[in-house]
């Protein structure tokens, strides 16, 4: 069997606003096994990079944060104290972001931001840290990376800084690789470059990858899993190759309406439009949170809890007309 | 660094020379100054008299060249009133200022920056309200009232300090409490704002990622970026605090240089007046100029930017 790296059931995020409590995240499950790419889609607003910061713990303090089961290689986050979950970031997961011009700082040098973790994480000394950083930034592309670890950030490109962010995640030798958006802000050819990247560190180091996207170009790219989110909660999760092919809940029809093919679709195209907009957050909510922009909507779909449907491993579709039509 | 550092260089050097003939037409600024010298009774042939001897009636070119030459050599001319060298004034009074100045800027950094910190970790926290309050009260009360309320309330009612003077350094409490108070405010409101700013970056979020515990995220990565505009605001606050104390001076009576400008303004003592203005101006100058030369330590985008 293969080994699961992140197991969450049920995960709830709400956070107090001047307006009342925003449910962002409302009963999330996900599954990573080990080598897997699993693609989070949704549109902007749906919680995804809120469900990528409770599983590094990483939220604000004012969000409350409740799980029927969250783990992660084996261990249970939800018991541990924040001391322990800090030095499980960095070892066990790593994340890189979206703005790679922002997510180095700007008066520290490459070695310093490279090394500092692990440093105090492994023990390791100056020169065991530099020769892995150096080794890293060898893979990751970076020219000449033992002159690199002296130098600022200010003097590399964003695709540079995106490599080095990249390495940065790896010195630990994390299970989990958490990735926000982490080419939007660079153009189509260095994305391109960036995804392969991820592909091969993802076959070389036996790393999964959460990756977070706008962009079903990046999807057809290099998931292996997808999940596809809706206001605060996943509408369908399957294989990247089922999802394309059957799409089950009628908002991923609506968002494959495009029709990507794994391959064929090119990078840089954007979920389409649906019409329609997205419920507001504040406050309880019933039923399908989809069905008043569904085509296929009935009286039922008002009704709680929405069925649920697994038609195969791993696939998961949330709606009244999809559990329906295969019963 | 070493590009960057001779530019700056080049550049104070460029606004001593402006601040040095501003400061020197200062003395001609009331008139004829040998008239000012001989005094309102003065008849014509002394204030001839003066007008040689003081070498008045050189170009005034020549005259600015001399003066800037014999300052560089610490010679900033007599006092009219006292006459005595200028220098030798000013040395007796230089060392209350200085040591009125640097101690209230040392108790207002090491308030203002922690509880800057503090207020920037939690928000509407409770820390962050009295820090408001501290601000802003810092910023309502004027310093005259203050400096003579503390001096009632500590010196009068209770004894605990002495009402004046600088005879012991008991003299020094109320006039650097008094004087901090008010530097206090601005430098922490830049440190919260600078704080929160960089709390909300990436390379923060980037940071905890890795694992590190929050007093190194803050003290390694987040202060460092946070206080580079406190770097300059700091600067030049300290020069307010060692020209601007003439009010806490006068309050306080403590004979330092804001007291002395202000009592030579008194006696047209012009060349003392023009001595401290040169004197403080320069001090303005070399601040600012160490502030940027920090900055570019902090900050390798400005090294590179030179
Ligand atoms: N710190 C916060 N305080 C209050 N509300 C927040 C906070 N962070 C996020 N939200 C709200 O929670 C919801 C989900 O946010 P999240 O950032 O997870 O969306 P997202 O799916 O990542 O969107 P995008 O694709 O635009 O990045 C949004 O409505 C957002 O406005
Ligand atoms: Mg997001």
């Amino acid at each position: 069997m293969i080994e699961t790296i992140l197991d969450i059931q049920s995960l709830r995020v709400s956070l107090p606003t001047d307006r009342g409590v925003l449910n962002a995240v409302r009963g999330v499950d996900l599954q990573i096994k080990r080598g897997q790419t699993l693609c989070l889609v949704g549109e902007s607003g749906c919680g995804k990079s809120l469900t990528a910061m409770s599983i590094m713990g990483l939220l604000p303090r004012y969000a409350q944060v409740t799980s029927d089961r969250f783990e992660m290689v084996g261990q249970d986050l939800s018991k541990k104290t924040e001391a322990k979950l800090a030095k499980m970031r960095g070892r066990d997961v790593a994340m890189i972001f979206q703005d790679p011009t922002s997510a180095l700082n700007p008066t520290l040098t490459i070695g310093r931001q490279l090394t500092e973790g692990v440093m105090r994480s492994e023990g390791l000394s100056r020169k065991e840290a530099d020769a892995r950083a150096i080794e890293l930034l060898d893979r990751v592309g970076i020219s000449n990376p033992a002159a690199r670890l002296t130098q600022y950030p200010h003097g590399f490109s964003g695709g540079q800084r995106q490599r080095i962010m990249i390495a940065s995640a790896l010195m630990g030798r994390p299970r989990l690789l958490i990735a926000d958006e982490p080419t939007t802000a660079l153009d189509v050819t260095i994305q391109a470059q960036i995804l392969q990247l991820l592909g091969e560190l993802q076959s070389d180091l036996g790393l999964s990858i959460l990756l977070i996207t706008h962009d079903l170009g990046v999807v057809a790219a290099i998931a292996t899993e997808v999940a596809v989110m809706y206001a605060g909660r996943i509408a369908e999760c399957a294989s990247a190759s089922d999802l394309f092919a059957t799409p089950m809940h009628p908002y991923t029809k609506g968002l494959l309406a495009a029709i990507p093919v794994p391959g064929v679709t090119p990078r840089g195209c954007e979920l389409p439009a649906i019409p329609g907009r997205v419920p507001g957050l504040i406050g309880t909510m019933n039923g399908c949170a989809f069905r008043d922009r569904c085509a296929h909507s009935l009286s039922r779909c008002a009704d709680d809890p929405v069925p649920q449907y697994y038609p195969g491993t791993g696939r998961f579709v949330e709606c009244v007309k999809a559990a329906e039509a295969e019963t | 660094m070493i590009p960057f550092i001779s530019k700056r260089l080049f550049v104070a050097l460029c606004v001593c020379l402006t601040v040095s003939a501003l400061s020197f037409a200062l003395m001609f600024l009331s008139g004829d100054p040998a008239i000012a010298i001989a005094g309102s009774g003065g008849r014509a042939e002394d204030a001839e008299a003066i007008r040689i001897a003081y070498g008045f009636d050189r170009p005034i070119v020549v005259q600015y060249f001399d003066w800037v030459g014999s300052a560089l050599v610490g010679n900033l001319g007599q006092s009219i009133y006292f006459n005595v060298p200028v220098t030798e004034i000013i040395g007796n009074r230089v060392g209350v200022t200085l040591t009125l100045g640097f101690i209230s800027f040392f108790v207002a950094l090491v308030v203002a920056i922690p509880l800057g910190i503090a207020a920037a970790l939690r928000p509407n926290g409770w820390i962050d309200r009295i820090a408001l309050v501290i601000a802003v009260s810092g910023q309502a009360i004027p310093s005259f009232w203050l400096g003579l309320m503390s001096i009632v309330v500590f010196g009068v009612w209770y004894g605990w300090v002495p009402i004046s003077g600088a005879a012991s350094w008991q003299g020094y409490i109320l006039p650097v409490i008094v004087l901090s108070y008010y530097a206090v405010p601005e430098l922490m409101r830049i440190t919260r704002s600078g704080m929160i700013e960089v709390l909300g970056t990436d390379y923060i979020r980037a940071a905890k990622a890795k694992g590190l515990p929050m007093r190194l995220v803050i003290s390694r990565h987040a202060l460092r970026n946070a206080v580079l505009p406190l770097v300059s605001l700091a600067a030049v606050q300290l020069g307010q605090l060692l020209s601007g104390s003439i009010v806490i001076e006068s309050v306080f009576a403590l004979n330092g240089l804001g007291r002395l400008a202000w009592e030579s303004l008194l006696r047209s003592d012009l060349p003392v007046v023009q001595a401290i203005i040169l004197i403080l101006a320069l001090l303005y100058v070399l601040l600012t100029t160490l502030a940027d030369i920090l900055n570019a330590v902090l900050d390798p985008r400005l090294r590179g930017a030179s």
